[in-house]
């Protein structure tokens, strides 16, 4: 079993969703993001995410746009993020990976060789924003051979006729997009969310995580109260923002504060259930 | 979902593309979010739908001449020739269309379409100004909102541009992320359709971007290329030796090119901007320096760094400083159907001024780097030889910025 699917089968038994903080690999600087990286899972991180900067991030809000900004004057690469899961995966064996991000630096990798390193590094997903199904033949292969999930998004838009297409072949988990919008934007309504998954539900058996607009303890609840898993970033990235230096250098509170805040959000996220 | 595609031009035609998928050899295809994905299809439905509809195409035609005011002429620009000495130089004179480029073909087909489609507001990206001046004026024509994106950088150096685009009633956003150029222009206008799905018509002002935006966009600019392919035979009763267009994202260039494609005694020369030189970091060659990756929707040529990071572009031109292409172009150059050149900011003033002073006209910046192209060719040519230069923009936006080249204070 994949880690991704060990981690949900026994979140299930517990009976709770899963938290799933992001962060923007090299944001702002390597030793950084590697220390929130590592203290996540302690601070009450189910599964991760890690944003793979991009020049041109067309479906983010413009914190995650200044945070990719920030990663890739400080030396960001795709192969840099791949060694920060290496790195990460000598010390956990367990919390799954996901890395989120854009085609270009995965093409400019080649996308054999990057998902044989992906899996060689203890990669467990794979988002990428702007590779829909229509075009994913370009990288699901290479990645299912070698054990990573390709986690699909599905959006407000995608109607029930194309759900089954854009769902067929995904594993792990699916990524619903709760709002039409860019990330760190606006947020989906209890009432939105209780429409939605049900629809997403009807069709795959696979965990539904819902991100975008997901910023506080109170709204993760409300989202592991319709799906399985809350992904939250922009509200994160804004944290750690406020916590820099004029200059953009991480001061001595970086780690603490965005550790702190993700284990505000574990504790909405574990008392979901017991309230709803 | 997709219409399985059905050749028109024969087996052998290169006038054939896009497949099914949107591509063009490997080129194109349809790389957006799925938030988009079902609006992609939608207006790709929309789109080959009016395609087929004789009221569509009677209503377009009807806009294209009583509005915009094609067919644009033919001018042999005689004393140009005689000065190069050789081949004999035609212009397509698509700097006399309403708003004075040939952005305002495509804006009145797609605003057409926009309004088939029952969309009730307009979003557009620019470089120079001019397809945001064109998609300015046609929403101001139907009543309907215009949101027109355009980089800090080329809002400070197309001033008059942006004024014309609030007179016509648009509001214009700045967007200050990456350079401030026609880049970023694009992915704000992406991220403002992807949060406005609904009600939104994106109006993309070249021929790049997700499948239909390059087939659609080079279809309704191929206007260009059918007339003066007509115009001509008319007057030459030969086809070009020649035929010459600057590129930047690559409209007018595709739009010259396409009704040539099939016609093989005719070479085709697209012109991409040099900037400071080939050889420097500065330009926008995105053919002649870059490598295929994907950003904007589609896979083709783009000036990026050896981890796929995209490269600013730098052009004199706000409309050529683009760091991807067309792909259907970028099929074009690998085939070797059409050969890529580029000119440098130098060579295009110099070109600029010397149509000015011999033909009177004020070319834009972006056809003033074909013309240096044709001041290069026309004389290695026969003096029985044509050469069909597309003339897509007129100057008047671009005379503060050359005035500053010139060192002169207006």
């Amino acid at each position: 079993m994949s880690r991704i699917a060990a981690r949900f089968a026994a979140l299930r038994k517990e009976g709770r969703g899963a938290l799933i903080p992001f962060l923007e690999a090299w944001d702002p600087d390597a030793d950084t993001s590697r220390a929130i990286l590592h203290g996540m899972p302690a601070a009450g991180a189910d599964l991760i995410e890690i944003g793979v900067p991009f020049t041109d991030p067309m479906a983010d809000g413009p914190t995650i746009q200044a945070a990719a900004r920030r990663a890739l004057n400080s030396g960001a690469t795709l192969g840099r993020a791949l060694d920060m899961v290496r790195a990460f995966r000598a010390e956990d064996e367990t919390t799954p990976v996901i890395l989120m991000g854009y085609l270009n630096p995965i093409l400019s990798y080649s996308p054999v060789r990057f998902c044989d390193d992906a899996a060689g590094a203890g990669v467990d997903g794979l988002i990428v924003v702007d590779l829909p199904t229509e075009e994913a033949d370009l990288l699901v292969p290479h990645a299912r051979e070698r054990g990573i999930d390709i986690i699909r998004l599905v959006a407000p838009t995608t109607d029930d006729r194309r759900l089954p297409y854009v769902l067929e072949g995904s594993s792990g988990f699916v990524y619903y997009v709760s709002i039409t919008g860019i990330t760190g934007t606006n947020t989906a309504s209890g009432k939105e969310l209780a429409c939605s998954i049900p629809r997403v539900r009807r069709v795959t058996g696979l965990p539904v995580a819902i991100g975008f607009g997901v910023r506080t303890p109170a709204q993760a609840a409300e989202a592991v109260r319709h799906a399985d898993a809350a992904v939250v970033a922009s509200a994160l990235i804004d944290t750690l923002a406020a916590s820099l230096d004029a200059a953009g250098r991480a001061g001595p509170e970086t780690v603490g504060r965005v550790l702190a805040q993700v284990r505000g959000l574990a504790a909405g996220v574990r008392s979901a259930r017991q309230q709803g | 979902m997709n219409q399985p595609f059905i050749p028109r031009h024969g087996a052998n035609s290169l006038r054939g593309g896009p497949d099914a998928r949107g591509r063009f050899g490997g080129f194109g295809g349809r790389f957006v979010a799925e938030t988009l994905m079902p609006l992609i299809l939608e207006l790709e439905q929309a789109y080959e739908a009016a395609k087929a509809d004789p009221i569509f195409r009677a209503e377009l035609h009807a806009y294209l001449r009583d509005y915009v005011g094609r067919p644009s002429p033919l001018w042999f620009a005689e004393r140009l020739t005689r000065k190069l000495g050789g081949a004999r130089v035609f212009f397509k004179r698509d700097e006399l269309n309403h708003t004075g480029s040939h952005k305002a073909n495509n804006c009145m087909g797609q605003i057409l379409l926009a309004r088939r489609m029952r969309k009730t507001r307009i979003i557009a990206e620019t470089g120079a100004g001019q397809h945001g001046v064109a998609t300015a004026t046609v929403a101001a024509l139907f009543g309907l909102p215009c949101t027109i994106y355009m980089g800090a950088t080329d809002v400070e150096r197309q001033k008059p541009n942006v004024f014309r685009m609030k007179l016509l009633g648009a509001e214009v956003k700045p967007v200050t992320s990456g350079a401030g150029t026609l880049k970023d222009a694009m992915n704000e206008a992406l991220r403002d359709w992807v949060a406005n799905v609904r009600d939104t018509y994106y109006l993309i002002g070249t021929v790049a971007g997700p499948h239909p935006y390059p087939a659609m966009v080079r279809d309704f600019q191929s206007v260009i290329g059918e007339e003066a392919r007509d115009q001509i035979l008319e007057r030459e009763g030969r086809l070009p030796d020649a035929a010459v267009a600057c590129i930047g994202g690559g409209s007018n260039a595709m739009g010259l090119f396409h009704p040539f494609l099939d016609d093989s005694s005719v070479r085709l020369i697209g012109v991409e901007a040099a900037g400071r030189g080939l050889d420097t970091q500065e330009h926008a060659a995105s053919l002649s320096r870059g490598r295929p990756g994907v950003l904007h929707g589609n896979r083709t040529y783009l000036l990026q760094d050896a981890d796929g990071q995209i490269q600013e572009a730098h052009s004199i031109s706000a409309g050529l400083d683009y760091p991807g292409i067309g792909p259907e172009h970028a099929w074009l150059h690998e085939t070797g159907r059409v050969e890529y050149v580029a000119a440098t900011d130098e060579e295009a003033l110099a070109a600029f001024r010397l149509c000015t002073r011999t033909e009177g006209i004020i070319p834009a910046l972006e056809p003033a780097h074909a013309l240096a192209h044709v001041t290069k060719l026309a004389p290695e040519m026969g003096r029985d030889q044509i050469i069909l230069m597309n003339l897509c923009g007129r100057g008047d936006k671009d005379i503060f910025t050359v005035a500053e080249h010139l060192g002169v204070t207006m």
